[in-house]
């Protein structure tokens, strides 16, 4: 089971290394020279090491949130308009707040109103599909288009500055402080990678130690059979959609609250959909989620490392190649596997 | 407001109307095809935009080549409609034959078009944001002779999904695949050509938007592919109703412009662009008719 597992993720790394490596001799420049400044330049140095985890922060908060509705038998691509809503209740929550407060009290609030914003966004498809059958596929993605449209009707209304796209400043007792072991490098790694770290800690123990959470994953098994043996399956659609929602949302304290300081339009763009391909490459585990999180983050902060050599867009093709190959392989080993059971 | 009035009564809103409508209504008649036959579509997005860039490389090679203005839009169409097609196939690849997830491999291609078609950008064009001018349409849409075109490809889709033997194969694949492969139907067969076909159409779409501003611009699907998508499901995966809603999509979009022109302000401008995804959100909850997707959609088939 989990060599297959690890086969699927190895078959998809060398594809995409291959892949790379005809993109890379298309502009006339050597694969190797170009994967070996991709490395030295993110795990290589303290700045590097920094900008690898402020960039796989967000994806682990994505990938647990598609992975969790995913475990209920859901598929979450609302995490691009979850994660702009949250971000943009947490700025607006660190700047309304008064000037004084204490961070013991102001950075729980931001966090809580990034998840409540994230998971109100969450539960709309939640809703939709437990009461009306309406897949949720297809709702969260308008709603990642609705949710970007409102959030930026209520910034140029409400909350921007006066011409500009972003809005005022948190106040300083929301600020996140920076991450422990490259605090000197000038990266912008901030404390939410503990946060996301005790997220994936806390999905992990919700779903494999607690009631409520066994009861979701029976409905993501077979909701059929977990109707029958009691369970309110909407209650689990909803709840479970609302949780997505809200790990989506938390991205907001990597951003706002621990990098920029302000919500600003267009910021963390594609990490609501990347999160789709750390939750599969990261089969789903918390662990897994954290390693696929990690390759992501290196290779979007590896693509500004290699643009003197090669379009920095390398890596957007390197990881596509990586989401279909493991898309594709997983799914043929399955069939294999079975076969070879089977007869 | 008597600006705004002329303006929506004017030929030349007609024209803008259609114009915004033309490649929506090509990707969602491929939407409708790949669908109809039981693969998801959400790469129509990526197509859109491999499309649109496959369309200037070529009209921009045929410029430098040829004198006559007809063979850049002939040639940059078909090119378009090949980069679809190549696209698609790599879609169909993955999930035909390796059966990977619909929906992962859809987001994947989107992906990859966003990133390819920037890094194929500097690397011919030199530039990070837009390809050189090419030629494009003229003025006026309705002396087009590739408009006329789209309406007759419309009007082909139309008979051949649901008034000939092969639609109805198409369609009996996408519902009981179980039961269309038992009375000697190739599920997979049909579902490639249905794949490809769609992603020549949305290619086609993807050059008429290159083709219309003259030239190629990074992410110039900018949603178009989920638009259509979205008037795919609005249309109950009809081709006639999935056209009549991308004419819905394009005249509240034309609708926008004008009021933008004429300075009026009724709804707020960002919030007048959620128009098709709202809408179709009330119609999947089943408010507006029921919107049933065909039964096997999303599922993988393997000949037993």
């Amino acid at each position: 089971m989990i060599v297959r597992e690890i086969y699927t993720v190895l078959i998809a790394l060398a594809v995409a290394v291959l892949a790379g490596s005809a993109m890379i001799l298309l502009v006339g420049q050597s694969p190797f020279e170009v994967y070996k400044l991709l490395i030295v330049r993110t795990w290589g140095d303290p700045y590097g090491l920094g900008q690898v985890i402020f960039k796989s922060t967000p994806l682990i908060f994505t990938g647990l949130s598609v992975a969790l509705a995913f475990r209920v038998g859901l598929f979450n691509i609302g995490g691009e308009g979850q994660m702009i809503c949250g971000s943009f209740a947490a700025a607006v929550c660190g700047a309304t707040l008064p000037v004084g407060t204490p961070w013991l009290i102001a950075i729980p609030l931001c966090l809580i109103a990034a998840m409540a914003a994230g998971g109100a966004l969450g539960a709309i498809p939640g809703v939709l599909r437990a009461r009306f059958g309406a897949h949720e596929v297809i709702n969260t993605i308008m709603l990642n288009f609705i949710a970007a449209a409102a959030v930026l009707w209520l910034g140029n209304e409400f909350f921007f500055l006066h011409a500009t796209t972003h809005t005022s400043e948190i106040i300083a007792g929301a600020q996140l402080s920076p991450f422990g072991p490259v605090a000197d490098s000038g990266s912008a790694a901030n404390s939410s990678f503990y946060m996301a770290l005790l997220a994936a800690l806390l999905v992990h123990l919700f779903l494999q130690k607690t009631r409520t959470g066994f009861e979701w994953r029976a409905v993501g098994l077979n909701p059929r059979a977990a109707e029958n043996g009691g369970i309110t399956v909407s209650r689990a659609i909803i709840g479970g959609m609302s949780v997505a929602g809200a790990l989506a949302g938390l991205v907001g304290a990597n951003y706002v609250l621990g990098y920029k300081l302000y919500f600003e339009e267009g910021i963390g763009r594609g990490v609501g959909f990347m999160g789709i391909a750390v939750a599969l490459l990261g089969r789903n585990h918390p662990l897994g989620i954290i390693a696929a999180a990690l390759l992501f983050g290196t290779l979007s902060q590896g693509g500004m490392a290699v643009s003197e050599l090669v379009p920095r867009e390398l890596v957007d093709i390197l990881q596509a190649v990586i989401i279909l190959t493991v898309a594709g392989a997983s799914a043929w080993m399955q069939r294999t596997f079975a076969r070879r059971r089977d007869g | 407001m008597v600006d705004f009035f002329l303006g929506v009564l004017s030929l030349a809103f007609i024209a803008q109307v259609l114009r915004i409508t033309v490649p929506y209504a090509l990707a969602a008649m491929g939407g409708v095809m790949s669908e109809r036959s039981g693969v998801i579509n959400i790469a129509l997005e990526g197509i859109l935009l491999m499309g649109a860039f496959t369309c200037a490389v070529a009209a921009h090679e045929v410029d430098l080549a040829s004198a006559y203005e007809a063979d850049n839009i002939a040639i940059g169409a078909l090119a378009g409609a090949l980069g679809g097609v190549l696209t698609a196939g790599l879609y169909a690849l993955a999930v035909i034959r390796f059966q990977a997830d619909q929906i992962v491999a859809g987001v994947a291609i989107n992906l990859l078009a966003y990133g390819l078609t920037r890094y194929l950008l500097k690397l011919i064009f030199n530039s990070t944001a837009n390809s050189p001018s090419i030629p494009g349409f003229g003025s006026s849409i309705l002396l087009n002779p590739t408009f006329w075109v789209v309406v007759l490809i419309g009007v082909g889709v139309y008979i051949l999904v649901t008034r000939t033997p092969a639609g109805l194969r198409l369609r009996a694949v996408g519902d009981h695949p179980e039961a269309a492969d038992t009375l000697g139907v190739s599920v997979n067969a049909i579902r490639w050509k249905a794949v490809l076909t769609a992603g020549a159409l949305a290619g086609l779409g993807g050059a008429w938007m290159a083709l219309s501003i003259n030239g190629f611009v990074a992410e110039m699907s900018g949603g178009r592919g989920y638009i259509a998508l979205a008037a795919v499901i609005m249309g109950s995966w009809r081709p006639q109703w999935a056209v009549a809603a991308c004419l819905l999509f394009g005249a509240a979009e034309a609708i926008q412009l004008q009021l933008e022109a004429s300075n009026i302000e009724m709804i707020p401008n960002e919030l007048t662009k959620t128009f098709p995804y709202v809408l179709t959100m009330i119609a999947l909850a089943g408010f507006i008719g029921r919107s049933r997707p065909p039964a096997a959609l999303g599922k993988p088939y393997e000949s037993g």
